[in-house]
Formats: structure tokens, C-alpha cells, sequence
């Protein structure tokens, strides 16, 4: 491999995609190992390592055949050292790599904490721009799954809070292919959040046409329209917003669904990126809904969705029916297995704190009254 | 030990290899020395004594660098330096790092490594932006193949593993020299940065520089290993001891183990025994800690003086030499003030540049912010003036103080 050691945007020969095979049944995890995989084709500079990515694939397969295919200069175990994958990285990105590092699990990312708040997110800014650090931090993350402790911990705030760090979490298998290229495109260092309850999840999507629009973007040196710091409404509605990311999608969609049956009619925005954090979609969706609730998993103290309900209540006020209610995480450690179904943010409890959103006051600018939708209020 | 330069594959160490393997990964019973504080020369079968006029062009620089750390000192105490870890005594540790590389490789700095930094041909002007407060590196990293100096301990050990890695994933020629201190090798990155460099068989050669002090705790509270150079073994990698007051013997030993790690021998750690003669930096009271009587022990060690002694001795210096030597490094430092009592006011609107490589929404609502503050301020400045009229400040700024809300 001859990589450059530019790493600003360039047009670059990508192969064509093999086949068209139109819409197709994939499960997350494949999505995102076919995102590493035509990221690795396209690109001689990316490498993918991390603890048992090699043979084995990672613990969760989402590195699975890519030694095979592409060798093992460009997908390798290392040593079991998270700090020194991440400083690993930094060097190697500093030397014209775009290196893609695992940590195995959300928890046990934390060794490498201080090379990624002291370095990944500040190099470009200590040299002024001149030493841009192109590397994705993939971790698995947040609960759902029964994990033991250290294996489901929601780490997004940690992250979030670190300037210069971009902070992404796919809801979809789509967005879980094209977020991933788009991470592995971008000049800055990104954390890529992968909610580990998603990686067994399916849907049917059109792998080809995210592939030809992923390949069109890196034929051009552009990035992928619809990518990374633009959020998603993933469900309309008029009545209230949920916003939620990653994991917590689906929960706010299932929580939607039944408030249709009860004659509410919920919008959901899918972040999915939290930092750059799209304030225009959610406001947009606030203004015009008047109520809110964020929902995410995270304890909810001094968490992502309390800067989220903060920013809505600062730049939405005067459209706001109902103070912004968050539905989170307790202040607790994660609980053990048995105890996780009462901590995670359920349908229910998202449907408590949408009724809590005052429709009962008939002057209030975004009430069921003053919109005139006819709902009932209970 | 000796630090090999042939094309020998390190030696597979295990049960089956016995002890001769592990034996020649050991460092050498006392650190290596081929000037002695007198300036007599030693000989020494493993290590050969570099030419004279080497130690000659060493010696210029470590009279640059001396005259550097002086100056520094001084720039501190006229408030033109916020802070400087001098690396007073330690001048031939500083002068070898540099002069062991070529232009191709990379040096990977600490903050007391900015004598290393400037012999290596950056512009002490742009070492000096971190201490000076202006930002937080003040040269381009690609220019010269210098790493921004670290702060944190330990840390850029595994970036410099990270840089070599990936120059021997391209083919390219690449040594990569990382520096420490005998503090950071009870950091848990030092531990991580040699087994890595060690399994991944990358061109590093770790280089300690052993002053006695962490700050106020000396080494034996730091470490009860044999010596820090033995810690190498344990990571399958070559250690060696070197006296890091000799310029000679460091130039030997370092230029052995880059050869060898470009040869693709692999990594190896080399310890230099040296004394920190000044305090950790101006905030710092050495003497809560340490001895008058300590530090004097150390004086006629100097690295400057055997140097000078042996050139001497050999006819390769004499006092006008010295005076064009001396000359030389006044005009560094002449360059040090001159540049530094000139006021540049870093611009704060700079504070939202490479952040990240597009402006989030959030970083161009904050710079608005700013920018409103700042010609608040500035009209507030034009109001006061002698002569100003007072009005069309003011009022110009009047719209602008809250347009970010």
C-alpha cells in the first residue's frame, strides 16, 4: 500500500459497486460491516484494529472477513490496551493513515479516555489545523441486551462534552452504512456510537443505491448528502416531538405508534448525530408541535438530553405549550440484567411524560385548544 | 547490552532460547561513557567514539542550548515567558536526540525538550508560543518532523509507535525518536507505547532521560527497578544505560539503536543518567526537596565542561573558537528577546478555528457572540480616546451586542 500522507478531501478511484441488487434484508451489523468493507476497498489509507477484530471478527462480527479480504496490514488485533489502540491511532493518523479503532465495549473504552479528550480531540486545534486526525472511534454501546456490568454503559455525554469530537449514533440500518462511511470520510476524529440492542435488528433496504451515493460522494471529494450533524424525522406529527438518538429511537417510535391509538399524533426526530447537533430540525419541530420530550437512556443528570431540553427551551420558548420534559436513565450505575427493564426508558413511561405536557391549559400557544386539533386531552 | 546495528531478526526470548537471549536485552551493568568528567576519553568495544569534528559541532549546540536555557530563564522572570522547563544539565541528552536523525524521521518532544526541539531546526520563536501563551504549539509538526511538545505524561510515546507503525505499513524510511522523563514510566501509555512498539516490531527507539526528579520525588521513589533501561526486557526489546552528561557517548549509543531500528531491528530503549540542575520550572522550590550539596555534586559533571576539556585536549578548540561560539549563541538569544518583547496579540476571534474542519452551527453562534463583545469593547476604546467624539462608537456597536440570541 502506498497511502498519502494528505488527508484532506480528495477525489480518489473508487471500483464500481458489483452487482445492483436492489432492496435486501440486512441486519445492522452487516450494514456496518459493509460500510468498513467499501470504505477499506475504496481507500488504501484506512486500517481497521482493535482487541480480536482480526480472525475473529470482533466480539459483535462487525469487522468479520475483513482480514481475509484485505489482509492483515489493514485489519489486525493488538495487544489488549485501549489507550494504546487510541494513541496508536493518533500517530497513525498523524502519518497519512484513516485509522478505524473498537473498543470492545462501551465501559471498557474508558482507559483509553484520556488520549481521546487530551489528543483525538484536540491535535488539530493545538497545531492550528496543520496535523488533522481522521480516525473513527467505533464502540459498542448503551444497554438492552441483558449485558453484565461495564458492557451497557450510555457514554455519549462524556463524549459530547469533549469539543472537537464528533459524536454520532445510528437508530437504522441504513444510516448505520452511510453514517459509517461518512465517519470514515470525515477530516475530524469521530466517536461512532453503535447501540448493541440494533445489531440483530433488520430491515429492508437498497444496499446498492447507499452504496453508489456513498461512492458518488468520494468519487467528487464531497461528503454524503444526508450524512453526519443532520437529523432525521422519522416519524411526522403535529401534537409533540420526541427527540431521541440511537438506541432510544425505536422506543420513541413504539411510544408514537400507541399514542396514535389514543388519538395523540407524536413527530420523532432521529439526532443521529449529537454533535454536530442540528438545533434547526428539532426547533423547526418544536415550533411547530409546541411540546417536548427528549428520550435517551443515559442517567439523566447533567446528560446529552438535558443540554438538548435546555436548548429547546432557550430557542423555542415563546412556541412552547408545556415546560420540556426529558425521559431518561436513573441517576444509578446500570443495573444488573434482571433490573435493566426498570431503568431503560420504556413506551410507557415516554407516554407519562407526554401527558404531563399540560393540555389541559386552553391558552397555552401550542395547546390542543388553541390548535384546534380535536384530541382528546386525558 | 549492546545495541546491535547488523540485520540480526531480534531474538525470539522464551523458555526454549535460555538465558543468553534475555541476556542480550539487558542493558550494560553502568551506563556507557566515553568522555569522562575530566574530558579523558574511554574505550569501549561496543560503542565507538564519534569524530572530532562531531563533537565539535555537538559542542556549538550545546552551547546553544545552554545559552537557550539561560535566556528562557531570564524571558520567565521579565513576565515575557509565562512559564519554561529548562533543561539546564541535560543540554547533551537535548543536542543527541536531534543530531541522531535524519531529516526523514520523526522526534517526539516533551515539554522540556525545547533545547531538542530547536536543535532539531525549528525557530525558537515558534517553540516558545506554548510557554509564552500564545497558543498551544507554534510549529508545523510536518515542517521539521517534530511532534507538538507533550504535556501529558507518557502520551505521545504511543503516537510516535502509531507514526512508525504506519511508515512501516507505507515502506517508508522512518525512525521515530520519542523522549520521557523517569516520571513517565510509571504511566500506564509508557507500559502500553513499548509492549506495542515491541509486538508490532516498529522502528522507536524510547529514549528516557533520567534527571532524578518527577517534579519533587526522586527516582527511588519512582521506581526499584535495576534500572529504568531493564524495563525494556520485559518488552522483548534491547535496553542500554548511557551517561547523559556525556554528548559522546549518547551520540553512540542513540545513533546505534536508530540505525538499528531502521535496519528493521525493532524498537529499543536507552536511558540517560542526568540531573535536572534547575527547578522543575520557575513555579517550583527545589529546595523543599533536594540538597545544595546534591545539586553541587553534579556541577563538575556538567556536560559542557568534559566536552570542552576533550576538544581541547585534541587541539579542535581553542579560545577563539570558544569566542565564535559564545558569539553564535548570543545571537539565538539576542533572537529569543528580541522576538519576545515584541507584543503579539493573538486575535480571539482564532479561538474558534480547527475546532473542527467545518464550524458547527453552535461554534458560529459563539463567534458571533464574541465578535459582538469585541466591538463593544472596541467602540467603548474609540469613545475614550483623546479627541473622540463619543457618539458613533457607541451607537454602531448598539445592534450588535445581543444579535447571537
Amino acid at each position: 500500500m502506498a497511502p498519502s500522507t494528505d488527508t484532506r478531501p480528495q477525489a480518489r478511484e473508487v471500483p464500481e459497486a458489483a452487482t445492483d441488487s436492489g432492496p435486501e434484508t440486512l441486519t445492522f451489523a452487516k450494514a456496518l460491516n459493509a460500510a468498513l468493507a467499501d470504505e477499506m476497498a475504496a481507500d488504501p489509507t484506512v486500517v481497521v484494529f482493535g482487541e480480536d477484530v482480526g480472525p475473529l471478527g470482533g466480539v459483535f462480527r462487525i469487522t468479520d472477513g475483513l482480514t481475509a479480504r484485505f489482509g492483515a496490514d489493514r485489519c489486525f488485533d493488538t495487544p489488549l490496551a485501549e489507550s494504546g489502540i487510541m494513541g496508536m491511532a493518533v500517530g497513525m493518523a498523524m502519518n497519512g493513515l484513516r485509522p478505524v479503532v473498537e473498543m470492545q465495549f462501551d465501559a471498557f473504552a474508558y482507559p483509553a479516555f484520556e488520549q481521546v479528550v487530551s489528543h483525538v480531540a484536540k491535535m488539530s486545534n493545538r497545531t492550528r489545523g496543520k496535523v488533522k486526525l481522521p480516525l473513527v472511534i467505533r464502540i459498542p454501546y448503551a444497554g438492552g441486551i441483558g449485558g453484565v456490568e461495564h458492557h451497557c454503559d450510555s457514554s455519549e455525554a462524556y463524549y459530547a462534552h469533549t469539543p472537537g469530537l464528533t459524536v454520532v449514533a445510528p437508530a437504522t440500518v441504513a444510516d448505520a452504512y452511510t453514517l459509517l462511511r461518512d465517519a470514515v470520510r470525515l477530516n475530524d476524529p469521530v466517536v461512532f456510537l453503535e447501540p448493541k440492542k440494533l445489531y440483530w435488528s433488520k430491515e429492508t433496504v437498497d444496499l446498492a443505491a447507499l452504496r453508489r451515493a456513498a461512492d458518488e460522494a468520494l468519487r467528487t471529494g464531497g461528503r454524503i448528502s444526508g450524512g453526519i450533524g443532520t437529523a432525521a424525522v422519522a416519524r411526522p406529527g403535529t401534537d409533540a416531538t420526541l427527540v431521541a438518538y440511537g438506541p432510544s429511537v425505536s422506543t420513541a417510535l413504539a411510544a408514537a405508534a400507541a399514542a396514535e391509538a389514543e388519538g395523540r399524533s407524536l413527530e420523532v426526530i432521529d439526532l443521529r448525530s449529537i454533535v454536530p447537533y442540528d438545533d434547526a430540525t428539532v426547533d423547526a419541530s418544536v415550533r411547530r408541535t409546541g411540546r417536548a420530550v427528549v428520550v435517551a437512556e443515559a442517567p439523566g443528570f447533567a446528560s446529552v438530553a438535558s443540554e438538548i431540553a435546555a436548548r429547546i427551551s432557550e430557542r423555542c420558548f415563546h412556541s412552547l405549550a408545556a415546560p420540556v420534559l426529558r425521559v431518561t436513565g436513573f441517576d444509578i450505575p446500570y443495573p444488573a440484567p434482571k433490573l435493566e427493564h426498570w431503568f431503560l426508558p420504556g413506551v410507557d413511561r415516554i407516554l407519562d411524560a407526554v401527558d404531563e405536557l399540560q393540555w389541559d391549559e386552553p391558552d397555552a400557544p401550542g395547546s390542543t385548544a388553541a390548535a384546534g386539533t380535536g384530541t382528546d386531552p386525558r | 547490552m549492546t545495541i546491535s546495528t547488523g540485520r540480526t531478526p531480534q531474538a525470539a526470548v522464551g523458555a526454549e532460547s535460555g538465558s543468553g537471549a534475555v541476556s542480550a536485552l539487558l542493558p550494560s551493568d553502568v551506563p556507557v561513557r566515553l568522555i569522562d568528567a575530566d574530558g579523558a576519553a574511554h574505550r569501549d568495544s561496543r560503542y565507538p567514539l564519534p569524530a572530532g569534528d562531531l563533537l565539535l559541532e555537538a559542542y556549538a549546540r550545546l552551547v546553544a542550548g545552554r545559552r537557550i536555557n539561560d535566556q528562557a530563564n531570564a524571558l520567565v522572570r521579565q513576565g515575557r515567558l509565562a512559564v519554561y522547563p529548562s533543561s539546564h544539565g541535560q543540554e547533551a541528552c537535548q543536542v543527541a536526540a536531534a543530531a541522531v536523525l535524519e531529516t526523514r524521521d520523526w522526534l517526539f518532544p516533551t515539554y522540556r525538550d525545547s533545547v531538542a526541539v530547536i536543535s532539531r531546526g525549528v525557530d525558537p520563536l515558534q517553540v516558545l508560543t506554548l510557554l509564552r501563551g500564545n497558543w498551544h504549539s507554534g510549529y508545523d509538526p510536518y515542517e521539521h518532523r517534530v511532534a507538538p511538545q507533550a504535556t501529558p505524561l507518557a502520551t505521545q510515546l504511543l503516537h510516535a509507535v502509531g507514526v512508525a507503525h504506519a511508515a512501516k505499513l507505507k515502506g517508508e524510511d522512518t525512525v521515530v525518536l520519542a523522549l520521557c522523563g523517569d516520571g513517565a514510566t510509571s504511566e500506564g501509555d509508557f507500559h502500553e507505547a513499548l509492549n506495542f512498539a515491541a509486538v508490532f516490531h516498529v522502528p522507536v527507539v524510547f529514549f528516557i532521560q533520567n534527571n532524578e526528579y518527577a517534579i519533587s520525588v526522586p527516582l527511588k521513589n519512582q521506581s526499584v527497578a535495576p534500572s529504568l533501561a531493564h524495563k525494556a526486557v520485559g518488552y522483548g526489546m534491547p535496553g542500554e544505560r548511557v551517561d547523559g552528561n556525556d554528548v559522546a557517548a549518547l551520540l553512540s549509543v542513540l545513533g546505534a539503536a536508530v540505525q538499528r531500528a531502521r535496519e528493521g531491528g525493532g524498537p529499543a530503549l536507552v536511558e540517560a543518567h542526568t540531573y535536572r540542575m534547575q527547578a522543575h520550572t520557575n513555579a517550583d522550590d527545589a529546595t523543599r526537596y533536594r540538597s545544595a550539596e546534591e545539586v553541587q555534586d553534579w556541577v563538575p559533571r556538567d556536560p559542557l565542561v568534559r566536552t570542552r576539556s576533550y576538544l581541547r585536549g585534541l587541539g579542535l578548540l581553542d579560545d577563539a573558537r570558544e569566542e565564535e561560539l559564545a558569539q553564535a549563541a548570543e545571537e539565538i538569544a539576542a533572537a529569543m528577546r528580541n522576538g519576545l518583547n515584541t507584543d503579539v496579540d493573538p486575535d480571539p476571534m482564532a479561538l474558534f478555528e480547527h475546532v473542527y474542519t467545518a464550524r458547527t452551527t453552535q461554534l458560529r453562534e459563539q463567534a458571533e457572540l464574541l465578535r459582538g463583545e469585541l466591538e463593544r469593547d472596541a467602540a467603548e476604546r474609540d469613545a475614550l480616546a483623546p479627541g473622540a467624539t463619543g457618539a458613533t462608537g457607541a451607537t454602531g456597536n448598539s445592534g450588535t451586542a445581543g444579535a447571537s440570541r
